[in-house]
């Protein structure tokens, strides 16, 4: 094995054994599955309670619903209020609830009171007050004396349709139906952005701390009198981005095995039902999130993975290099050289300011200049995939990343090989820059 | 033949010349030590050896041939502040070093295995080098040096830091390695050590050579002619402080049954002996006085810094 491979090995194993890392790699799927599929499965199997509620409603608007499997069964009573309340128990009641009066025309507002011992869980709570509103509304309709359906169609329910036109060979025009939502769009630009944000602050510090800490116990002298301090710093680069594709494939690999796992047990109807109780939203919103989960299936995932990997790995390599620049100019007291790191922190943070305007507008000129400047790019122009931007710019920027990363790999190089041999010096900017001039 | 020869090598770093005209060669087989105070340019002339950093001008011969990407791996480098990854297992970490320097795996196995022997500390291959007292680093810091069979050993400082019985187990280790043809440079300011473990010397200053030759001639040319005499008894009250006749010697101090005699450039040393005795003085040890290695040290240092 060459001397690079023998670098690399060292930077991945070292890492990959770590206690910490394996603890990490295998609980942060459990961790992130069970937060979305407990409450879940707490509400199919532990939440399933229905409670039975005594109904004291003298203005007589409140209609039970028909469906009986529903979370909350209602039963109108006529016995007085106070007896309803010391006796519900022994009729066989969970609560008592009690609708007073209608509000007078013109105010929303209308309290209702539920009598009970024990906690009323949210989902049950939204479910009862939907379940008075509805009644109300059509006891207000009808009491208006409007028709009931007339006054339905008055809410129509509009979804946008896009269309996308382009030319075809023969220059007509030709319309196709588009899947894409921007709601989607936007959704998955801020999580690829924020994705490759996350990754290259917490892999570029890593690197950083792993220079610092060679030179500060001066086991980098020992090295570069085998290795060049070129091929140190390229090990070490490749071999953590090992670390850090290793640990996400196994999150992907893990994540998929336990959704699937975890989704046996769960019906999706029953599942979204469940969600649907703890945030209550209404009805209606259930489709739109089966058009967003439709949209999300129809997004064009065989363009959209590949060019996502290819803005991590270059956006990977200038800012790895660039921490290793950076961890190799400071000494053993980080505070001391804080002023330095900005150099490699300003440009990533710069860019996640970014995010936000350019996913609002992923067509502005701000969006189409700044996810071409390579320090930017690997986490804007991700963040712009879902909106299709124009094949030139992406590939313009592409071939401008590409260069951009050997250019940043040389540069950190050549501070690099001098940063690790200096002791005892305050590093300013300046100091950084002539260095890059300094013969081997 | 010489294991090194530097000519006329200069390093310069922005306007400091850290390494300034330096020539001089390293016997092959010799135990060489590199002296210099704080600052004179030990560590950058080491780096330029070592391949670490590369000479603005002049040329670096190792054995004969100009300084190339082999040699490295012909070279065992210990720096003076010693470093080894802590959270690595000794094991695994001489491995490594002992891989990166070139050696194929079952020779790295095979060489470990003696060293773990000769060192007696075959439990210590699991131990992570946190764990390992500070001597105990050491230990594993010179195999790790020597695992590849080095032809020029450099060791920066070697001994600091190590208790006596330490300091006499890597002595012991350097002059078998010595014996078995491995050339050696010391690089330190710890005379007392020079004078035990080397043959020849190269003292800098600013980057520049200010001596350089055999320990013994190095000595011979800084001697002041001085001979301490013991006697017994009493000396004779005629005695006189110098020899007025031909001036060839003078008596420049006396205590209780010694006598400090510094004789003339050209004079037998002999001559002094026959007037002591003639006088009737009971001669019991007759020594010249050298210079240690730390006067002359402190002397050109000081000259050349004028």
């Amino acid at each position: 094995m060459n001397k690079l491979g023998l670098i690399i090995q060292r930077e991945y194993l070292t890492r990959v054994k770590k206690k910490s890392f394996i603890l990490l790699t295998l609980l942060a799927p459990l961790i992130f599955v069970a937060l979305f599929t407990v409450p879940a499965l707490l509400a199919v199997y532990a939440g399933k309670e229905t409670k039975t509620v005594a109904v004291k409603d003298p203005s007589g608007i409140f209609v039970p619903p028909k469906d009986t499997t529903k979370r909350v069964r209602y039963e109108l009573r006529s016995e007085p209020l106070d007896e309803l309340k010391a006796r519900y128990k022994k009729m066989g009641y969970d609560a008592v609830l009690y609708i007073p009066s209608l509000p007078d025309s013109g105010d929303r507002k209308m309290e209702v009171y539920y009598f009970s011992e024990g906690q009323l869980s949210l989902g049950t709570k939204s479910s009862i007050e939907r379940r008075i509103a509805s009644s109300v509304e059509d006891y207000n309709i009808k009491r208006s004396g409007y028709d009931e359906e007339v006054l339905k169609n008055f809410r129509p329910d509009v979804s946008l349709k896009q269309k996308e036109l382009t030319l075809n060979e023969a220059g007509e025009l030709v319309e196709k139906d588009k899947q894409n939502s921007a709601g989607i769009a936007t959704a998955i630009g801020f999580v690829a952005g924020f994705i490759i944000y996350m990754v290259l602050m917490i892999y570029g510090t890593m690197i950083m701390r792993s220079v610092m800490e060679e030179k500060t116990n001066r086991i980098v002298e020992v090295i570069i009198s085998s290795v060049k301090p070129f091929k140190l710093m390229l090990g070490k680069i490749i071999g953590v981005s090992a670390v850090g594709l290793t640990q996400m494939l196994i999150w992907l690999v893990m994540t998929i095995a336990l959704i699937s796992v975890v989704g046996m047990f769960i019906p999706m109807d029953q599942m979204a039902e469940a969600q649907q109780g703890m945030q209550g939203p209404p009805p209606e919103e259930m489709s739109a999130v089966m058009e967003n989960l439709n949209a999300l299936k129809s997004q064009n995932w065989g363009y959209i993975i590949p060019v996502f990997l290819f803005y991590f790995i270059g956006g990977y390599f200038i800012y790895a290099s660039l921490f290793a620049a950076v961890g190799s100019a400071m000494g053993d007291d980080m505070g001391e050289s804080q002023p330095i790191t900005f150099v490699a922190m300003a440009p990533i943070i710069i860019a996640i300011v970014l995010i936000s305007p350019v996913i609002e507008n992923p067509t502005s000129p701000l969006a189409t200049w700044m996810s071409i400047v390579p320090l930017f790019s690997p986490v804007l122009m991700p963040a712009r995939l879902a909106f299709e931007p124009p094949l030139w710019e992406l590939l313009l920027s592409m071939t401008v990343l590409a260069a951009a990363a050997f250019f940043f790999v040389w540069l950190s190089g050549r501070i690099y090989r001098v940063g690790i041999l200096m002791y005892g010096k305050k590093v300013t900017l300046k100091e950084l820059g002539k260095w890059l001039f300094y013969k081997e | 033949m010489s294991i090194l020869r530097l000519e006329d090598v200069v390093k310069i770093y922005g306007d400091y010349a850290a390494v300034n005209h330096l020539s001089f060669a390293i016997p092959k087989g010799a135990v060489f030590g590199l002296l210099g105070p704080n600052g004179a340019g030990k560590t950058t002339l080491i780096r330029i050896i070592t391949s670490i950093i590369r000479a603005d001008t002049g040329q670096v011969w190792l054995d004969g041939e100009k300084l190339n990407t082999k040699h490295p791996g012909q070279i065992g480098y210990m720096p003076e502040e010693r470093g080894l990854y802590k959270k690595m297992k000794v094991g695994e970490q001489l491995t490594y070093l002992a891989r990166l320097k070139g050696l194929s795996p079952a020779d790295t196995k095979k060489e470990l295995r003696y060293w773990f022997e000769r060192f007696e500390i075959k439990d210590w291959w699991d131990k992570k080098i946190e764990e390992l007292s500070k001597g105990m680093q050491q230990k594993v810091q010179f195999i790790a040096t020597v695992l590849h069979k080095p032809k020029l050993l450099i060791l920066d400082e070697p001994f600091s830091g190590l208790d006596p019985i330490n300091t006499n187990l890597i002595k012991d280790e350097i002059r078998k390695l010595n014996k078995d043809g491995t050339s050696i440079i010391f690089s330190t300011h710890r005379m007392e050590s020079v004078e035990e473990m080397c043959e020849h010397i190269v003292l800098i200053n600013k980057g520049k050579n200010v001596l350089e030759g055999k320990v013994t001639d190095v000595k011979e040319q800084f001697k002041d002619h001085i001979f301490k005499i013991e006697y017994a008894g009493s000396l004779p009250p005629d005695l006189a402080a110098t020899d007025e006749a031909n001036d060839s010697f003078e008596i420049k101090a006396t205590t209780d049954r010694e006598l400090k005699v510094k004789v003339a450039e050209n004079a037998d040393s002999n001559e002094i002996l026959r007037h002591l005795i003639s006088k009737g003085v009971h001669i019991r040890s007759f020594n010249e006085i050298l210079p240690t290695i730390n006067e002359i040290f402190i002397k050109r240092v000081g000259e050349s810094d004028e």
